[in-house]
């Protein structure tokens, strides 16, 4: 267990280093990092400080908050295929930043688009709890998830449809696919604070979580308290995906694949899947990252598309190999 | 010393009343074997005493905040719920959800051995609780109530689905218990097992508390006709008291 922890960290470590030497700008290793650790004015410290180090941290940051709400939710459903999407925090936040496009606020003022999208967050969990109500089991939740994805989907291709503004239609669509090309440390700044909150309230669900395993009777009678336990997974995820949606746009299947993929790894229980999973998701995401500015360098491939790409066929894989052990 | 206390305990869903007015106690070293036909009630009783559900009058586990009460009484449901792959220890394990602090103390650690132990459970430990047969599932999930320690365990129909063999251990290990000061209350189908290994049975059947006893005193033949609607051969053997249904009564 120990040994995969440093693996992962690892692993993160190497892929966030590598994230920070690959870039257009061509500049050789040694100076990139004396660029970004020895400070002074130059191109190089620039480029290091204010592009290539806030899409590591980003990547990372990001990648660790899909991971392990992803491995949460699955958790908290007792459900492999649950992914943190499933509540509808992020369709509500991609329709704010949508409305912020379509309005021109975030033309003209550069955090408009995040802080319309953690708005739309934040409608959206409140409607999901409005809807769930609070003391509801786990398919009430699942519901009413479904009920405001269709619905801020729906709305969004609203948007898209009465659109008389070409150009805004064209970023609306690309926004979507999920890129973390352009940020700047703002960004990084505006989704900290909401991304270390959520953090913090789901890693102290694992006790619950583990308990979960033997079904939501057994848990309550073992002193879990399932209404809290629900509103701190329903708030903690709506924190970091909220957060990574408003400053990345949509990035799917890395909250579903990565704790699939490690479940085996840490004997299946849900609190030690946790932080693994936010490692993990950490990794695949500075990974991810690093193949679209790798592997098409000139026509800025979408992050959400690669990971859509290498996540589905991995999602396939696993679907077969699950298949083959059932009896 | 009284483990459960009941106190004119009501239970209505959906505007019917599935039982009421159940008053009884349960004190130490008892086995106590809760039977009555489907739909009885019996698991709601069970889930109201805990105060996992919604009911009138009083229950001396309900009125406890949710840890203590996790240390007073242990609690199998009927659903064999194990939802990941773990092995059979974190199963086991669990149990001790409500006692352990971060780390696992060796004080944990005994008793889940232990329980994997009295449970026959030894050669599987490591292996994935989900990979075992449904008598192998049944008996780690009454090991993980085991290993929450609690001075009562209550379990809805623990051992539906065993062999005979198993069936006949797991009775064997709650009479243990018992014998050794603590309670189990049990809910079960089979009659003959009820009568020959539970110090107490309690009937119930239309909404309400038929009789509650030592099971010559329950399962007497107008009660059980009455209640089943059959009929059946009693007697004390030198093999203990023997129960065995017979006829449907029309």
């Amino acid at each position: 267990m120990t040994r995969l922890m440093l693996l992962l960290s690892l692993a993160v470590a190497g892929l966030f280093t590598l994230s920070l030497l690959v870039g257009p700008a061509s500049i050789a290793p040694l100076d990139s990092l004396a660029g970004l650790l020895g400070g002074g004015e130059g191109p190089v410290a620039m480029v290091m400080r204010e592009i290539r180090l806030p899409r590591a941290l980003l990547a990372a940051m990001i990648g660790a908050s899909l991971g392990l709400s992803g491995a949460a939710m699955q958790g908290y459903l007792r459900n492999p295929l649950a992914e943190p999407g499933l509540i509808g925090v992020s369709g509500s936040a991609a329709l704010g930043a949508v409305i912020a496009i379509q309005s021109g606020l975030s033309a003209g003022f550069a955090l408009g688009l995040p802080l319309m999208a953690l708005a739309g967050a934040l409608g959206g969990v409140l409607l999901v709890l409005a809807l769930a109500g609070p003391r509801g089991g786990s398919i009430t939740l699942i519901l009413a998830g479904i009920a405001i994805s269709a619905m801020a989907g729906a709305l969004t291709q609203l948007v898209l449809n009465l659109s008389q503004n070409p150009f805004a239609v064209n970023e609306i669509v690309f926004w979507m696919m999920g890129s973390l090309a352009d940020r700047s440390m703002t960004h990084l700044w505006l989704a900290l604070p909401f991304t270390v909150i959520g953090w913090a309230l789901l890693a102290s669900l694992g006790r619950g979580l583990d308990a979960l395993t033997l079904g939501e009777d057994a848990a309550e009678a073992m002193g879990i308290r399932l209404s809290r336990l629900r509103l701190t997974l329903i708030f903690g995820t709506a924190c970091v995906v909220g957060a990574g949606t408003a400053v990345a746009g949509a990035i799917g299947f890395v909250g579903l694949v990565v704790p699939h993929l490690l479940r085996p790894w840490v004997g299946a229980q849900p609190s030690r899947l946790l932080w693994a999973s936010a490692l993990g998701g950490a990794a695949m995401l500075l990974a991810a990252d690093l193949a679209v500015r790798v592997i098409l360098p000139e026509r800025d491939l979408k992050l959400g598309v690669l990971t859509a790409l290498v996540g589905a066929p991995l999602f396939l894989h696993l679907i077969y190999k699950t298949r083959r052990e059932m009896p | 010393m009284t483990l459960l206390s009941l106190r004119d305990l009501s239970v209505t869903l959906r505007d019917r009343p599935v039982f009421s007015g159940v008053t009884l106690e349960i004190g130490a070293g008892e086995l106590v074997g809760l039977i009555g036909p489907n739909g009885a009630g019996k698991t709601t009783l069970m889930r109201a005493a805990l105060g996992l559900l919604g009911h009138a009058g009083q229950s001396s586990l309900a009125t406890l905040d949710p840890r203590a009460r996790a240390r007073a009484v242990a609690w199998m449901p009927q659903a064999r719920e194990i939802a990941w792959p773990v092995t059979v220890e974190a199963l086991v394990t669990l149990g001790r959800t409500p006692h352990r602090a971060r780390r696992l103390t060796d004080a944990d650690h005994r008793a889940v051995t232990r329980a994997i132990d009295w449970m026959g459970l030894s050669d599987m430990r490591r292996r994935t609780a989900t990979r075992l047969s449904g008598g192998e599932q049944a008996r780690a999930l009454i090991a993980r109530a085991l290993a929450q320690d609690t001075p009562l365990v209550m379990a809805d129909e623990p051992i539906a689905g065993l062999d005979p063999a198993h069936q006949i251990a797991t009775m064997e290990t709650f009479a243990g218990l018992a014998r050794a000061g603590r309670s189990v209350l049990v809910s079960l189908h089979d009659l003959g097992l009820a009568a020959r290994h539970c110090s107490r049975l309690i009937l119930l059947g239309q909404g309400r508390v038929m009789a509650d006893g030592p099971p010559g005193e329950v399962l007497t033949p107008a009660l059980v006709a009455e209640v089943f609607g059959i009929t059946a051969y009693q007697a004390e053997t030198e093999h203990g008291r023997i129960f065995q249904p017979l006829e449907v009564l029309e």
